[in-house]
């Protein structure tokens, strides 16, 4: 199967207006989350960091399964990966190193399974996907009880205004990589692999390459908010690191905010997260099975997201004034 | 040497041989006609070619190198284009965008935006779709629809441009522009393999027809010896009682 | 030798109810074209509830089976009554388009079932005895004796079911190609549901048996809907008779990886995943 959420787009038209209203808005968005630390505690700045961290992984996730098609479950393993990758070299290199890392070793394992399962069908990529996070737990499992001889492993912290700063760094890496894709030849690519995957052979496009490419690329950037947030701990084992809600959560802020734009995710993020908030402590297993109904009544009723269904309000708001063509 | 060379290519589905054993060639400059009923593995050949199938058996070459089993990208980039019967447009995507993935992905060294728009919006020209450059493909209707593939293909820079069924569903005087536009490329040297049913077109400006049936290849040559054939008129009597072109 | 029979027999038990859940999930793929992700979901119900009942009610597992079974078929029949129709329509005739909704549809369904499970039943694991003697010639606990053979009755009827009745054969038709099935005269919607229905029945009975065998709690699905998607895999998308052969060969792998190194038994389920992926992903009987 070939997993299309087809997401119809308006044609691309470069609306000069238009451009530079997001742009100015990105840009105050920007400039006030860089000195949001001066103003706030340290509640705000660790709820804003969780924040971050699912724009990273809803952003990510779309920037792969959004223009192909393909629906990865992946997102937990990488983001597991990048955490553990952490907890290993903690302390033998410096913060920076560790994010560069896990980026690195998210980036090769990607590509491996990617070249392994991209080349068949989309359901044979969506069952390995879905069992990833266990198989990545169960070998490192195995591995640190033969070869290492470690049960968990701690992990030298970072403080929380360092953790703020490397999440929103990697955040707005995250967006300008994604943005910078779809304006290029090689999100031409990806586009027209998502709306007709064939044509796009048949016109030269090598699909299966292209595919494993983005695939690897965004899941450096899920592992990269992994090893961040690592060092907001002091102690990792897989049970810790792998976790199926990181691949579900993400999954749920991008269907809801809407695949088509990067706006969709990162207002899904932004608005669940603080829901989660509100729950998470007392009432997990409510809060989780609400986000499983939002998902089900999403993908029912709202195939373009809460970004879609404005574009559409929009549209007919502005239609209405204008004289039927 | 032949441009298209094609060695006893099989292809079988589960127990049934869509194309069995048949052998063919091509050469620089020709257009060859490709008929027979429907059903016969004329479209299954095409998909063997450009690689939306694999060969069961057989060995296809062009310009003297093995092509059979490379996959499809790399086949456009050798040189072969091809249209298809359900058109497959990016329906989403503005028709100038349709055609830049042509020129963009298709045969050559990679080209910038600005050289892939111009090569985009000469091939739109040659279809007579300029015009309409800005329209998403889906809108377009299915006559357009199909001259954008063509565009497309003609954007990737092909030696060889495979068509199929171009001409389904045409007005006579459609049919006639079609097949002028098929000559013109011709004249600037792309060999052409085309698949119709509307006999008049193809037998007019075919150089030579190949005929299959159930799979086989039943009879070769000019137009003219072709309809002289008793082997060929026994296969079309049924279709032409059905109604068929 | 005790080794050996103990690996047989357990690895026969553990074949026969991989082979049951794995059916019901080539029945939800193969035929109604849902990657249903919350399988092992409806399978840890089955065993929630038999233990449940067990404890509670004093219920005969055994018994139980008529109950989780039958219960979670209509669940199942209905669920894809109005969810998985409802997608079906708004996928305008694109079953790729289809696919991908109804499986993230299933994922969201997973986190329904298992939280409601978890805020009914809590969080812990539960097990219970249930004819825990052992028939004392062959050192075998009854009910694993029991369980086989139920697995085996209701593979054996499930068989009759698919090749001699009129309703199974329609299901095997919808699945080599539903639309030509539905003209002729196969009322294709309600043979999805049942199929989505069946599967799911199957599903939750295989988690009776197991609650019978092994602790049982709120998280145990996601392991068992792993196993069934690499047994759908192996035996072949689409291929009802293909998970059953793969169901069977996957226990003994299990069973065999089990006695020597527990906590390898899912790196081995992937290791022949792989290999499955590299050589032949179309699997035993793979069309």
């Amino acid at each position: 199967m070939k997993t299309s959420i087809a997401i119809p787009k308006k044609p691309r038209r470069l609306l000069a207006g238009k451009e530079t209203t997001y742009l100015a808005v990105m840009v105050i968005a920007f400039v006030i989350l860089l000195l949001v630390p001066q103003m706030t505690s340290g509640y705000l700045l660790t709820l804003l960091t969780e924040i971050l961290r699912y724009i990273i992984l809803a952003v990510a996730w779309v920037m792969f399964s959004g223009p192909t098609g393909y629906m990865s479950l992946a997102t937990a393993a990488f983001y597991g990966i990048g955490i553990y990758v952490a907890a290993v070299f903690s302390g033998s290199v410096s913060f920076p190193m560790l994010i560069i890392l896990a980026g690195f070793v998210g980036f090769v394992i990607a590509l491996g399974v990617g070249a392994l399962t991209l080349r068949l069908r989309g359901v044979y990529f969506a069952i390995f996907t879905f069992g990833l996070v266990l198989l990545v737990q169960s070998v490192i499992q195995e591995v640190e009880r033969l070869v290492t001889h470690t049960r968990g492993r701690f992990v030298v912290t970072e403080s929380t205004l360092t953790g703020y700063y490397a999440m929103f760094g990697v955040a707005a890496l995250t967006l300008v990589v994604a943005i910078l894709i779809r304006r290029s030849r090689y999100g031409l690519a990806l586009q027209s692999i998502g709306e007709y995957e064939e044509a796009a052979a048949h016109s030269g496009i090598n699909v299966v390459w292209t595919k494993v490419l983005i695939f690897a690329l965004s899941a450096v950037f899920m592992a990269m908010a992994g090893a961040i947030i690592a060092t907001r701990r002091t102690y990792i084992d897989p049970g810790i690191a792998f976790d199926l809600n990181q691949s579900f959560l993400p999954v749920v802020m991008a269907m809801f905010g809407g695949m088509g734009s990067l706006l969709g995710p990162v207002i899904g993020a932004g608005l669940f997260t603080e829901i989660q908030e509100q729950l998470q402590t007392r009432f997990s297993n409510y809060f989780l099975l609400i986000i499983g109904l939002v998902l089900i009544l999403a993908i029912l009723f709202m195939p373009n997201g809460i970004v879609g269904l404005v574009q559409k309000a929009w549209r007919k708001i502005r239609g209405g004034r204008r004289a039927p063509a | 040497m032949h441009l298209l060379e094609g060695q006893s290519v099989s292809r079988s589905f589960g127990g049934l041989a869509a194309v069995a054993d048949v052998s063919f060639h091509v050469d620089q400059g020709e257009i060859v006609g490709l008929i027979g009923p429907n059903g016969a593995g004329k479209t299954t050949l095409f998909n063997l070619i450009s690689a939306s199938l694999k060969p069961s058996s057989g060995k296809i070459s062009f310009k003297g190198r093995d092509i059979t089993h490379l996959p499809a990208y790399k086949i456009c980039r050798l040189g072969i284009a091809r249209t298809f019967q359900t058109v497959k447009t990016f329906p989403n995507a503005p028709v100038v965008r349709n055609v830049m993935v042509g020129s963009l992905f298709g045969k050559g060294p990679r080209t910038g935006a600005a050289e892939a728009l111009r090569r985009a919006e000469e091939a739109l020209e040659f279809v007579d779709l300029l015009h309409l450059k800005d329209v998403p493909a889906g809108d377009l209707t299915l006559a357009n629809q199909k001259r954008l593939e063509v565009a497309r293909a003609l954007a990737t820079q092909p030696e060889l441009l495979l068509l199929d069924e171009l001409m389904a569903g045409l007005t006579a005087t459609e049919i006639a522009e079609a097949m002028a536009d098929i000559q013109q490329l011709r004249a600037r040297g792309i060999t052409i393999i085309m698949i119709e049913h509307v006999m008049q077109a193809i037998m007019k400006i075919s150089d030579r027809i190949v005929v299959l049936d159930h799979g086989r290849k039943i009879a070769e040559g000019t137009p003219a010896e072709v309809a002289q054939s008793a082997k060929v008129i026994e296969v079309y009597l049924g279709d032409e009682a059905n109604g068929d072109a | 030798m005790d080794a050996f029979r103990d690996i047989v027999i357990t690895g026969l038990l553990l074949g026969g109810i991989y082979a049951l859940v794995s059916v019901g999930l080539s029945l939800q793929y193969g035929v109604a074209r849902v990657l249903n992700v919350a399988h092992g979901e409806f399978i840890m119900v089955g065993a929630m509830l038999t233990w449940w009942l067990f404890v509670n009610v004093s219920l005969n597992p055994l018994l139980s089976l008529a109950i989780t079974g039958p219960a979670i078929f209509v669940v199942g029949f209905l669920l894809h009554g109005s969810l998985y129709r409802g997608l079906m329509r708004t996928s305008g005739g694109s079953v790729a388009l289809f696919e991908g909704k109804s499986m993230l549809a299933s994922f969201g369904l997973l986190y329904v079932v298992q939280n409601v499970a978890r805020i009914v039943w809590g969080s812990s694991v539960q097990s219970y005895q249930f004819l825990e003697r052992t028939v004392t010639a062959a050192q075998i606990p009854v009910n694993r004796l029991v369980a086989l053979a139920f697995v085996l009755v209701l593979a054996a009827a499930f068989y009759v079911f698919l090749s001699r009745t009129r309703l199974g054969k329609a299901i095997r038709a919808s699945a080599q190609d539903p639309t030509t099935a539905g003209m002729m005269g196969v009322n294709i919607h309600r043979v999805l549901a049942i199929c989505f229905g069946l599967g799911l029945g199957l599903a939750a009975i295989a988690g009776s048996l197991l609650s019978m065998l092994y602790p049982s709690t709120t998280s145990m699905g996601l392991g068992y809907t792993v196993i069934a998607m690499i047994v759908v895999v192996l035996g072949g998308l689409g291929s009802i008779t293909g998970s059953l052969i793969g169901g069977i060969m996957l226990g003994f792998v299990a069973q065999i990886v089990t006695y020597f190194q527990p906590s390898m038994t899912v790196i081995a389920y992937y290791v022949i995943f792989i290999a499955l992926l590299l050589a032949r992903p179309k699997g035993i009987m793979g069309k």
